[in-house]
């Protein structure tokens, strides 16, 4: 297996990151605080005011390390990009694939199976752990009926509207998986842009490290992340990557949130409102974030498809290889990611 | 004849010879990953690998010397040729023992031939310098050998045009010992059809 790799996380302000050797180093007022060889990363992820110096990104993009640059809160700035890795005649065939439609549909049923049957997991998971409800029950029962009706195929606009209804349905059971009874993590639905409340700021940020993760993952097998098949072209939309973390948005990112709040981790002091509704992490529930999605990355699985064990870190990259395997003609479908 | 674009690296017969889809993988696809094989065999190959040349006992040692045949539509690299007052004598060095397949062989008869064509002489004989045990092999450039040349040349070819990945096939033996086995992956083939009827039905 590929071996995973850490992404180095900077969330110090004026931090300045720059090529000593092999090494990156992390300077915060002139002071070396942080020295860390390349070859150990896969991944860069700098937050507001962090710079870094042109040696260091053609190194990284050199060495196939995904830089990313966020803003403090996490909303995504630009990235780095080296030379464009993999195979033109693979890209080329995922441009045709997206552009038929049947065969777009396709690969996106398949990515929605692995998401509704993964949020459906979360559900059963609670119901198991905290005794089932009427909603959670209702959720559960109705994401199975949206799993049936993506066993045939289905035009892409349906799609879409499968997964809008299973998204709400799946979402209207989540003040469930809270357990803890605290005014500031009471949930009413998902909202962004920006996030009203803290679970859903929690959310927002978790999603963002994982567009980050699938986004240098399809890169690194080769695949162009803005060209997709659930999501439709957008300028600057990265539709591919989107697409490929409907997999793990429940079962990575939604999960690492409610237990940071279920295990008390995280608080109601650690979020700031802001003048206009808009409800912000602090720097330390960044930090106790990142580090918990940093342990969930590491810890073991064994893949569903391929039958192997991986850290969990690695499921994005699999699925990227999976999805490559696809098109290039070695699978007859796409194998999404299904946890059990 | 080929022209100047549409050469290809003479160490992909190599690949394709020990199985064309690790040859598509790597010069198609542009995967590569670096294995413990395959890093020594660069460690080794860097002490040969220096522009240079030296003269000792009368024959001149060239040291990565550039090839290339417009016939064969092959690029690449010498490790060695001697310069024999009679005779030019190209040398490659591989880190392990000798193979069972003719692989190591065709790499070197495609050098001669490269040669061949830019020296406009004749070599009848060439050597693989293997690092397990430290021994050289003599190697004839019989006609059964210069034509697997061509013909493998050809296929590499025909398969780079293609653009095609040809499916993976498992051998233990090979696949096992492979640097691309993840990338490759030759033993996921499950239906995916029954994966999903499997993994949907288990509540």
């Amino acid at each position: 297996m590929k071996k995973h790799l850490n992404t180095l996380y900077v969330t110090t302000q004026n931090a300045y990151l720059h090529k000593e050797g092999q090494s990156v180093v992390v300077n915060v007022e002139k002071e070396a605080r942080l020295r860390i060889p390349v070859h150990t990363l896969d991944g860069i992820v700098c937050f507001g005011a962090v710079s870094m110096s042109p040696f260091l990104m053609h190194h990284c993009a050199e060495n196939h390390v995904a830089v990313s640059f966020l803003s403090e809160y996490g909303k995504f700035l630009a990235r780095i990009q080296g030379p464009v890795s993999g195979n033109v005649l693979l890209r080329r065939e995922q441009y045709r694939v997206a552009d038929i439609p049947e065969r777009a549909a396709d690969i996106a049923r398949h990515i929605l199976i692995g998401k509704i049957a993964n949020a459906r997991a979360v559900l059963r998971r609670a119901m198991r752990d905290h005794g089932d409800n009427r909603e959670l029950k209702t959720a559960e029962c109705r994401t199975t009926q949206y799993l049936r009706r993506l066993e045939s195929p289905m035009l892409i606009e349906e799609l879409r509207g499968n997964e809008g209804e299973a998204a709400a349905s799946y979402f209207s059971a989540f003040p469930q998986l809270v357990t803890v009874k605290s005014e500031a993590f009471q949930f009413s639905g998902r909202n962004r842009r920006p996030p009203t409340d803290p679970v859903n700021a929690m959310l927002s940020f978790a999603y963002t490290l994982l567009v980050h993760d699938c986004r240098s993952a399809l890169e690194g097998v080769g695949l162009d992340p803005c060209v997709g098949f659930l999501h439709s072209d957008r300028p600057g939309r990265p539709s591919l990557a989107l697409d490929l973390m409907e997999e793990f948005r429940a079962f990575l990112a939604d999960r690492v949130v409610l237990s940071l709040i279920n295990r008390r981790q995280i608080q109601a002091k650690d979020f700031n409102d802001s003048a206009g509704g808009a409800v912000t992490m602090s720097d330390s529930a960044r930090r106790t974030l990142l580090g918990a999605w940093q342990k969930r990355k590491q810890e073991e699985i064994t893949h569903p498809y391929l039958e192997e064990k991986c850290k969990i870190g690695l499921l994005p990259h699999l699925q990227a290889q999976l999805l490559v395997r696809y098109l290039r003609g070695d699978l007859e479908a796409y194998p999404p990611f299904i946890w059990r | 004849m080929f022209s100047d674009s549409d050469l290809l690296p003479l160490s992909a017969l190599q690949h394709f010879i020990y199985c064309p889809r690790q040859c598509a993988l790597i010069h198609l696809e542009q995967q590569w990953k670096e294995n413990r094989f395959t890093a020594e065999g660069r460690a080794q190959h860097d002490r040969v690998d220096r522009p240079e040349h030296e003269t000792r006992d009368g024959i001149r040692y060239e040291y990565a010397t550039l090839l290339r045949s417009l016939k064969l539509g092959l690029i690449g690299k010498a490790d060695v040729i001697e310069f024999h007052a009679d005779k030019v004598y190209p040398v490659e060095h591989k880190r392990g023992r000798p193979k069972p397949t003719h692989c190591d062989w065709v790499q070197l008869c495609a050098q001669a031939l490269c040669l061949e064509e830019m020296l406009d002489v004749e070599i009848p004989e060439g050597a693989i310098f293997y690092g397990q045990p430290r021994r050289r092999q003599p190697v004839e450039f019989t006609p059964e050998l210069r034509s697997e040349t061509v013909q493998t040349a050809k296929a590499l070819h025909a398969l780079m045009v293609s653009g095609k990945t040809p499916p993976a096939v498992y051998e233990k033996k090979k696949c096992d010992a492979c640097s691309l086995y993840e990338i490759c992956m030759p033993q996921a083939h499950r239906p995916v059809a029954s994966y999903l009827a499997n993994a949907l039905s288990q509540s």
